[in-house]
């Protein structure tokens, strides 16, 4: 349950911090080592256009991509205690807080907003990996109870693109008490009877796939994503063994029975898309597979 | 024979002079010392009383895993009577990290189920140590399935060092199944008492947690991980144990404080494993009174209060 031992510090973030520089900009792939445009990766949400590998994908680029023409409304999550526990490591947890805003721009892990989504109205939570590895505290637990209790208000399917190392250290058992509230907050979308969606993206780990990430009616991965419960370097200290190839890889437990399907991101949103008009018996939808980064020119603005 | 633990050696001593000289007075019924042997008893007496009134969180976390501290199977040998185990996920496997049942409890029939960490080689070794793999929580959805079919209530005691990290366990979903183990505990519609009678650690700890009441033994702990891992994480270092255990306030009184746990269980002087049958006894009469507390509330109000109370956690007791 941790959120370090997958440090894979998403170089990609380090590339949105670069927004402002000119486009001829190159981003090494971490996967294929391939020089691809700035501009291509973006409008390609993140997947290399050589080799395919799926890089992280910030908060605002998500929606943007799922939310019909990149609309959407983010929805306030009430404050929490800040720093419950007085904790303190190496450092106050405040100033990890206070870098971790200052690095994101965003409040916390989880940033919840509504809007429509091949024309229906949804709710959709994105945990962001870059905000303390997306560990859930508080603040995340409370955004994913707050977008369930907005799916329910608004009689909505709700989706947790689920991202995270695992349960944040620094609040303690209140860190752990998050993974029974967020499970409650499933529990009344499914009594409600309203699609609970998650898309498991690299990587998820820890207290949040013991919690609300394997609780979905449909469960979506992204290739290549670590989804799993114990880190991989836990695992190997405990067995002292080589790991499996592909171990906990988003294939892999696709071959092991625990996601329902493995989706590319290009198609990611035809397929809630279409899973959510299925459950919901509406009729098929317009939306085809979205259209590859060749054909179109760019991305729609995120409009926040 | 009784173990001690590091910071009891001083205990250790006196408690050992003590019986070297009642060994002596036995040999030779000529040399008078009685005086001698109840100064140092009281003295004794009083070191022990002292140092486990102010244990730190990493000597109550020691104490929580004292070898000689009662397990699950020692409650269950001493509180339930026709107990049945009943072994089995019917998926893929038993597993002996966490045992669970049918049994007679006070007169009620029950469902009790809880992690057993073994007390000697074997007995660890046949459990795990008391760390479940995917099977040992898939078989506890069996059970409370079974408790909410009959109407039995249902007790869980908790004492974990956490779900056992393998490639078999991640393979066949362990997440997935502390998810919908904690899932079907929170919807349960009959009576659910946890109590935390060791450590409790991590997801593989609230899988089973989740209940109307939950209690803690005096010294037992309950944490989001354990000082050992917060420790290599946060500090990078594997010596930092009890600032871990500090900062993470993973005793039950913090717990208690937090309004995470409902009531603390008294610990006899020196600890559960210095009066096992004491303890086991009062932890007994403790659930008997939780249990007769929810008696009259239905399905409805069970499910309702045991989500509600899970929902409102941080809310109570942070400043
Ligand atoms: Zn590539």
């Amino acid at each position: 349950m941790n959120w370090i031992n997958n440090v894979v510090r998403p170089k990609i973030q380090r590339v949105f911090k670069k927004r402002d520089t000119p486009d001829n900009l190159w981003v090494k792939c971490s996967n294929c080592g391939e020089m691809v445009f700035h501009r291509d990766l973006i409008t390609a949400y993140n997947v290399c256009p050589s080799c395919d590998f799926h890089m992280k994908l910030g908060t605002k680029e998500r929606f943007g991509q799922l939310f019909d023409n990149g609309e959407y409304e983010e929805i306030a999550i009430p404050e929490v205690p800040a720093d419950p526990l007085k904790f303190r490591d190496q450092k106050r947890y405040p100033e990890r807080l206070k870098d971790a805003r200052a690095k994101t721009g965003r409040n916390d892990a989880v940033t919840v907003a509504h809007g429509a989504l091949d024309g229906i109205e949804t709710v959709i939570s994105v945990q962001d990996f870059a905000f303390m590895g997306g560990s859930l505290g508080m603040a995340a637990g409370e955004a994913i109870v707050v977008g369930a209790r907005e799916a329910l208000e608004r009689k909505a399917p709700y989706i947790v693109v689920a991202a995270a190392g695992g349960a944040r250290m620094q609040e303690g058992i209140l860190s752990l008490m998050q993974m029974p509230r967020t499970t409650v907050a499933v529990q009344m979308l499914r009594e409600a009877r309203l699609p609970y969606i998650v898309v498991l993206t690299d990587p998820t780990t820890g207290g949040v796939t013991a919690s609300y990430a394997m609780l979905g009616d449909v469960q979506i991965a992204e290739p290549g994503a670590l989804i799993g419960f114990a880190g991989p370097r836990v695992i190997e200290q405990t067995i002292r063994e080589k790991l499996p190839q592909g171990f906990q890889r988003a294939e892999y437990l696709l071959e092991h029975g625990m996601v329902d399907m493995v989706v590319h991101r290009h198609e990611l949103k035809a397929t809630l898309a279409r899973t959510i008009r299925l459950l919901t018996h509406r009729p098929g939808s317009a939306l085809k597979q979205e259209t590859l980064p060749a054909t179109r020119p760019n991305p729609p603005a995120p409009v926040a | 024979m009784l173990s001690y633990l590091e910071f009891e050696k001083p205990i250790a001593e006196l408690e050992g002079k003590v019986q070297e000289l009642k060994t002596l007075a036995q040999e030779d019924p000529s040399v008078s010392i009685s005086d001698e042997v109840a100064k140092l008893e009281t003295k004794a007496a009083q070191l022990l009383k002292d140092t486990y009134s102010r244990l730190d969180p990493w000597q109550k976390t020691q104490v929580a895993r004292h070898p000689n501290r009662p397990h699950f199977v020692d409650y269950v040998k001493n509180l339930i009577q026709d107990f049945t185990p009943l072994a089995g996920d019917r998926l893929f496997a038993e597993d002996a990290a966490i045992i669970g049942g049918l049994g007679r409890f006070r007169g009620r029939s029950v469902v009790v189920m809880g992690h057993e960490k073994g007390s000697d080689m074997e007995t660890r070794m046949r459990h795990n140590f008391g760390m479940a793999r995917p099977e040992g929580y898939r078989k506890g959805i069996r059970l409370l399935d079974m408790a909410e079919r009959f109407d039995m209530p249902v007790i869980t005691l908790v004492d974990t060092a956490g779900a056992y990290p393998g490639i078999g366990s991640e393979e066949r979903g362990v997440a997935e199944a502390i998810a919908r183990s904690m899932d079907r505990c929170l919807g349960l519609s009959v009576p659910l008492i946890s109590v935390v009678i060791g450590e409790g650690m991590s997801g593989g700890a609230i899988a089973i947690a989740a209940g109307n009441r939950v209690l803690m033994l005096e010294h037992s702990i309950y944490a989001v991980i354990s000082p050992e891992g917060c420790s290599s994480i946060l500090w990078r270092s594997s010596d930092k144990t009890k600032e871990a255990a500090t900062a993470m306030k993973v005793t039950a009184q913090s717990l208690e404080e937090l309004g995470i746990i409902d009531r603390i269980l008294p610990e006899p002087v020196g600890g559960a494993h210095r009066e096992r049958a004491q303890m086991i006894r009062e932890t007994g009469d403790a659930i008997e009174e939780e249990l007769r507390g929810l008696d009259g509330l239905d399905a409805d109000a069970l499910r309702r209060q045991r989500r509600e109370k899970f929902m409102a956690m941080g809310r109570l007791g942070i400043s």
